[in-house]
């Protein structure tokens, strides 16, 4: 009764969605080709980073603090127990020398996409979020392979480096409130201020990605 | 219909299926890929209908790939809580019981 309830409410929903976005009204807003306008003072030539990283900035800002928060919660849920150690089963599969060896040859090559991405974010398709997320794949790739321990407790070195990113970006936040606006930069800047908060972002992104899987790894990996 | 509505209404249907397998699984890994499916066809909406008239927006493009990466981290956290609720009660379902 409730599956066929609940299977007839998603069907309204769909064709009420539908018929609306059928009907719906060209935009009033031309939102593109304001950013268009203004990509010249922005500091970087491709407009999704000038958007990220410029107009709309502080949600940038709002997001690295938000991974941030997630990665902390992940701390503080704790490990589990080892009384519990009976009832997870190691899942994992025998690490082959090819897989071993194959990582070993990918890894310089993702580090070295990650930072092609990063620096063509300014002018094509690519930026901070997607060469993080190489960067974590590399991680993760390692651990799968057995190539490198999970985290068990992060440290000094390792905390700076999770929160760096987010740090820089505040200090330019707050040096740009001290001028003006938050994270509005001078224009002759700009460029190099993207650039140095893309940089902590990318350092920072694909610590928190490597880290929210391999700081949930941990348990498993004592096991064996 | 040009392609941007043609990506928003994949992304409405999406959506709704994601809704219904919130509502519907039990199990709660499940029930987290249904939740990403509903995110999915939310960000699927959004640039869709951005671009409905042909012409890429950059503002909504930047928006949903904040959103995704917000979604990655919430997935993994929800992962983690899922986790901690199997290792306390050795069920990864919710009980049905409200007084609980």
């Amino acid at each position: 009764m409730k599956r066929l309830l609940v299977v007839l409410g998603a069907v309204c929903l769909i064709v009420l969605l539908l018929g609306a976005m059928h009907d719906l009204a060209p935009a009033s807003v031309e939102l593109h080709a304001a950013v268009a306008a203004n990509l010249t003072a922005s500091g970087v030539e491709h407009p999704v980073t000038a958007v990220l990283l410029n107009f709309r900035g502080y949600d940038t800002l709002l997001e690295i603090a938000v991974l941030l928060l997630a990665l902390i919660v992940i701390l503080a849920i704790g490990r589990e127990e080892a009384s519990n150690a009976e009832a997870t089963v190691d899942v994992r599969l025998l690490v082959s020398p090819v897989l071993q060896t194959l990582a070993k040859l990918a890894t310089p090559l993702m580090i070295m996409v990650a930072f092609y991405l990063l620096w063509a974010g300014s002018f094509r398709p690519g930026g901070a979020f997607q060469a993080g997320a190489v960067l974590a794949a590399a991680a993760v790739l390692l651990h799968l392979a057995e190539l490198l321990p999970s985290w068990q407790s992060p440290g000094a070195r390792l905390r700076l480096g999770l929160a760096g990113g987010f740090l820089i970006f505040l200090a330019v936040g707050a040096g740009s409130l001290m001028q003006g606006a938050l994270l509005e930069y001078p224009l002759e800047q700009a460029g190099a201020l993207i650039l140095l908060i893309e940089s902590g972002l990318t350092i920072s992104l694909g610590l928190i990605l490597a880290g929210l899987f391999l700081l949930l790894s941990r348990d498993d990996g004592e096991t064996s | 219909m040009t392609a941007g509505l043609l990506f928003a209404s994949v992304g409405v249907i999406l959506f709704a299926l994601g809704v219904a397998g919130v509502l519907l699984l039990e199990h709660l890994l499940r029930r987290i890929l249904a939740f990403n499916i509903m995110g999915s066809g939310t960000f699927l909406v959004l640039v869709g209908l951005a671009q409905r008239n042909g012409i890429a927006d950059p503002v909504p493009q930047a928006m949903v790939l904040t959103g995704i990466v917000v979604a990655v981290a919430a997935t993994a956290l929800a992962l983690a809580l899922a986790r901690r609720l199997y290792v306390l009660t050795g069920k990864l379902e919710l009980s049905q019981d409200d007084e609980a």
